[in-house]
């Protein structure tokens, strides 16, 4: 019964109907959980003993941040499976996913960067996570840039799925570099919200934001590539009629 | 929390709220983009296939 | 297709590409040009304070470096699209990655290994003392192959483009970072005299990641470009 869904599912047709179907409920599920976040993190949670209020900013920094390597990682395996099993909706998925992920990135730099202002007294800071993030800021771009650069939408998809996967493999070793060059530079005062001193209070809507965002993506990435999906199959009968004025 | 802490946020409101803001700013654009393409595309698609259906 | 075919296949190809690079061989004065003289462009722009220029050297040099293989990466594969050369040997009956390597080992020889022999003037250009040299031609030596390798990957998927050049440093130089880092840091340090053994190891662990994978992924992203 599975293997038939998944048969139908890599049909575009199917996907499209069944995709729709998902959306309100992801746009739901997303808003109710961001709302929860969003009030736990900036009315109930204690303000930090150092930072005071401004290190709420860190709700929608990390999962941005989190959001930003995620999707890359989901993107390099979609076009991985496009690329060897030529699965349609691989291909879709994964273009899809590359202008999301790079407004996550995007929203990890520009918060970050607003974060640091009390926090180090500067806009940029050229610490490990930043930095990191700009490289792959970058690496997003460079994707977006080859795909619209190719006419052949299935020729980019293939050769897209080659810089991703290329770039995939590249992003532990650009972090773990950067990471090591900044502890170089920076010393002691780098203040990170590691893992074992976060409060519970600040756990809870941090995770909220982060199940928030991650529906997010999955909404957002259903409904461009539906957009996909109807540019692909433009000439089939079904997206004629679909398009039909009724 | 009263509603001027909340809005104050213990003096970094530019901050923070700026934070949110964009962030929101992001969040709708990448919702707002695909409606407004998929309602483009199938006024393209039909406008094609009248076009197309003219011709004998 | 015997190893030995192969054997004599890369070594074919690899005389055949020096050759016409000799052919040529203002094209391979230009970066050479370009590393020197971006290099020496910053003590006119910073001002020639030697323990300033000593302190940004290394990171200078690097990066001229750098954008010196950029330039040069889109004669890889260039005028092979052009005349239907890449289409045969991709058509080929021996392995594209292997006349990959190749195709990689001749540009790199053309292009990356001169930067190396340059590099000593460059040092004394920045004041950069003797330990710190040596170690600048040895993070180059290991360096600049891989700057080619993964500049591959980059042009063969941009070749069949028609402005493929202009997002070409978009998809390379993100990919160029590590090496960047942990090159112009083991100058440095050997600058401090202090050991380098750790930033060298790191930067063979990328060699010989590029060698083994990068003519793999320039393989695949020739066949894409070319399909």
């Amino acid at each position: 019964m599975f293997n038939n869904f998944f048969h139908k599912l890599a049909s575009p047709k199917y996907f499209y109907h069944i995709a729709g179907r998902l959306l309100p409920w992801l746009a739901a599920g997303c808003a109710v959980l961001m709302l929860a976040g969003l009030y736990y993190g900036l009315i109930v949670a204690p303000p930090d003993y150092q930072q005071g209020d401004s290190y709420r900013i860190m709700f929608v920094h990390v999962p941005a941040a989190w959001m930003s390597l995620f999707i890359y990682v989901v993107m390099a395996g979609a076009g991985a499976i496009g690329l060897v099993w030529r699965i349609k909706l691989a291909e879709v998925i994964a273009i899809s996913s590359a202008t999301v992920g790079a407004s996550f990135t995007f929203l990890a730099l520009v918060t970050g960067s607003i974060w640091g202002k009390p926090m180090w007294g500067t806009w940029w800071v050229w610490d490990a996570r930043l930095t990191s993030e700009l490289v792959l800021l970058f690496l997003y771009l460079g994707i977006i840039a080859l795909y619209s650069a190719i006419d052949d939408k299935r020729t980019a998809a293939r050769a897209t799925a080659i810089l991703a996967i290329v770039g995939v493999v590249n992003i532990p070793i650009i972090h773990f570099s950067v990471e090591w060059w900044n502890t170089l530079h920076q010393g002691p005062t780098v203040a990170k919200f590691g893992a074992p001193s976060i409060d519970i209070s600040m756990l809870i809507p941090l995770l909220l934001m982060a199940v928030a965002f991650k529906l997010y993506y999955v909404l957002v990435v259903l409904m461009r590539a539906r957009c996909e999906v109807l540019d692909r199959e433009r000439h089939t009968g079904w997206v004629k009629q679909l398009a039909e004025p009724q | 929390m009263n509603l001027h802490e909340f809005l104050n946020m213990g003096g970094y409101a530019s901050y923070v709220w700026t934070s949110y803001g964009i962030a929101l700013v992001v969040l709708l654009a990448n919702v707002i983009e695909p409606l407004r393409h998929r309602r483009k595309l199938l006024t393209d698609i039909a406008r094609a296939t009248r076009r197309t259906r003219r011709t004998p | 297709m015997t190893s030995d075919s192969l054997t004599r296949a890369f070594a074919l190809l690899l005389k055949r590409d020096l050759l016409l690079a000799m052919r040529h061989r203002a094209e391979m004065i230009n970066p050479l040009l370009f590393f020197v003289l971006v290099t020496s462009l910053f003590p006119l722009g910073i001002g020639a304070y030697p323990e300033l220029l000593r302190a940004v050297g290394p990171g200078v040099i690097w990066v001229a470096a750098l954008l010196a293989a950029l330039l040069s990466l889109d004669g890889i594969f260039r005028s092979d699209f052009e005349d239907g050369t890449l289409e045969q040997l991709l058509l080929s009956s021996h392995p594209v990655s292997v006349l990959v390597l190749a195709k990689v080992l001749a540009h790199w020889l053309v292009t990356g290994l001169p930067l190396l022999l340059v590099a000593p003037l460059l040092g004394i250009l920045l004041d950069l003392p003797v330990d710190a040299i040596r170690i600048l031609m040895l993070t180059l030596l290991l360096g600049t192959p891989v700057l080619s390798l993964l500049g591959a990957v980059g042009v063969a998927l941009t070749v069949g483009l028609r402005k493929g050049g202009k997002i070409l440093s978009l998809l390379v130089l993100p990919l160029y970072v590590p090496l960047l880092i942990f090159a112009a840091n083991a100058v440095d340090t050997a600058a401090a005299g202090l050991p380098v053994s750790a930033h060298l190891l790191f930067i063979s662990a990328l060699l010989v990641l590029a060698l083994s994978l990068s003519p793999l992924a320039t393989a695949a992203a020739l066949r894409i470009s070319l399909s």
